[in-house]
């Protein structure tokens, strides 16, 4: 088995367009959650989201890309050019037909959907851009990605609800771990704040109406955000020999399904990913040093999921940091785990912990130390990311210091 | 049908029990209501009723509207529709 790192990040969300605008705004905390602006927002009851500003689609792409690009697309490229870049990898021969693209994203073209619903069913047009297919279906930002990079090699799209990115990554790691592609381009990104993406949301009545506070007593829903994180996943000896930098080393991981109940998390689920994804790493649990929460700021996730932890770490479980940065992005839902593993790497590399912020008061039910507020330096070797679905997904990845 | 009635017959059909079951001090945890269930239920009295219910399924025991029985809901729903008519 090959040993894998990461060579490359990218991203674009409401923290920031760059993975360095992210790292500032999560070192100081900030939280990029607001007044949502889209045509109809008026007749929402959930009026705030995180979402993505200043971002200009003239200059970045052309008028042929604009008619083909929904924003997960558009916000896929930006986060892969910004990754691909870093890694200075560039596709040809082999490498190129080896190489691929999985992504992870639960509603793809969501406001490709919800425009075009918009003009047959309350313009009453008979007729729709001729795009609309291919600039809706959800592997069209993994198939714009290999379009764009030269990518030839197993390229498809991963759509688990909210551990969509993890699963998508974890698949990446598998294949390059087992050496059948020597890179994978791997990631996810979401884009659902539009009247449609969030009047759904609504309807399970989960959403805060004013901020996402998760581990917070008196916390009460999440909070959606958007955007994109892409990675560059290379076998560890490949970059070692091309002198790349790399961020960590991503470890191990593992999938469960609760098999439970739809929409109601379960402790068992949760917990037999982290000890999976500890195991398959080979990692001790005391070695873990921090821990990125799903930490959704709903009542059931936060409680169940620092039970789960309780379990799986024992009296580790006080030792370790476990924050939410949902607080600050919002629930990036299938892109989440990809924006948020962005944390566990400044935790490895730059000795960070990234807080929880609008943190108010504690939950007993959440007694762990998740960071409240304030970033804080720590020496971490070992990191997890944890996403768990509704369908009862879950997948964590486990990365370390190399 | 009274307000009564309707939103009796919206729970039973929720708990898939004969209106008849459904009293009106019963909990909806009596009824084999899980939370689901219940965001369904008061989607169904919003629909039935044109009303609003201020409900947040992450405290349902925080909201302004009182779920503890068949009669507690019945008396929000019937002060909600006086106010929002």
């Amino acid at each position: 088995m090959k040993r894998v790192v990461i060579t490359g990040a990218g991203t674009i969300n409401a923290l920031g367009h760059s993975v360095a605008e992210t790292h500032e705004a999560m070192r100081e905390g900030r939280c990029g959650i607001g007044l949502l602006e889209f045509r109809d927002v008026d007749r929402l009851s959930i009026k705030i989201g995180g979402q993505v500003r200043g971002f200009e689609v003239e200059g970045r792409f052309n008028r042929q890309q604009m008619a083909l690009y929904d924003r997960f697309t558009q916000f896929t490229l930006i986060a892969a050019k910004e990754a691909i870049a870093q890694s200075g990898i560039e596709f040809s021969g082999e490498l190129s037909a080896r190489s691929g693209v999985v992504l992870g994203t639960a509603g793809g073209g969501v406001s490709t959907w919800d425009d075009n619903y918009r003009s047959v069913y309350e313009d009453g047009k008979n007729r729709v851009h001729p795009f609309v297919v291919p600039k809706l279906m959800n592997n069209a930002a993994a198939s714009h990605v290999s379009m764009e990079h030269n990518l030839k090699g197993p390229t498809f799209t991963v759509s688990t609800a909210c551990a969509s990115s993890n699963h998508a990554m974890a698949q990446a790691f598998a294949m390059v771990r087992s050496g059948m592609a020597p890179v994978m381009i791997t990631g996810g990104s979401e884009s659902m704040l539009c009247f449609g993406g969030v009047k759904a949301w609504e309807g399970l009545r989960v959403m805060s109406k004013d901020a996402c506070r998760p581990f917070s007593l008196g916390r009460n829903g999440m909070v959606q955000g958007e955007g994109a994180g892409v990675f560059v996943f290379e076998e560890y000896e490949r970059a070692r020999a091309r002198g790349a930098e790399i961020l960590c080393e991503v470890a191990g991981f593992a999938m469960s399904s609760d098999a439970a109940d739809i929409v109601m998390p379960s402790k068992q689920g949760a917990a037999r990913a982290m000890s999976g994804a500890l195991a398959d790493a080979g990692l001790n649990a005391d070695q873990v040093g921090y821990i990125n929460a799903h930490g959704t700021g709903t009542t059931a996730n936060d409680k169940t999921e620092c039970a789960a932890v309780a379990d799986v770490f024992g009296p580790h479980a006080d030792n370790l940091m476990i924050s939410s940065t949902k607080s600050m992005h919002g629930h990036l839902i299938g892109g989440t785990g990809a924006v948020e593993l962005l944390a566990c790497i400044m935790a490895l590399r730059d000795g960070i912990i990234a807080p929880t912020i609008g943190y108010e008061e504690p939950d007993p039910e959440c007694a762990l130390d998740v960071v409240p507020n304030e970033a804080r330096e720590a020496d971490v070797s070992v990191a997890l990311s944890n996403a768990f679905a509704f369908g009862g997904l879950n997948a964590v990845l486990a990365v370390r210091k190399v | 049908m009274s307000i009564r009635d309707k939103v009796i017959a919206i729970i039973a059909e929720q708990a898939v029990l004969d209106p008849s079951d459904v009293t009106l001090d019963s909990t909806l945890d009596d009824l084999g209501i899980d939370s689901l269930g219940l965001v369904e239920s008061i989607f169904a009295i919003e629909e039935e009723f044109d009303i609003s219910i201020p409900f947040n399924a992450n405290a349902p025991s925080q909201n302004d509207f009182d779920i503890s029985s068949v009669a507690a809901i019945i008396a929000g729903i019937e002060k909600l529709a006086k106010a929002q008519a």
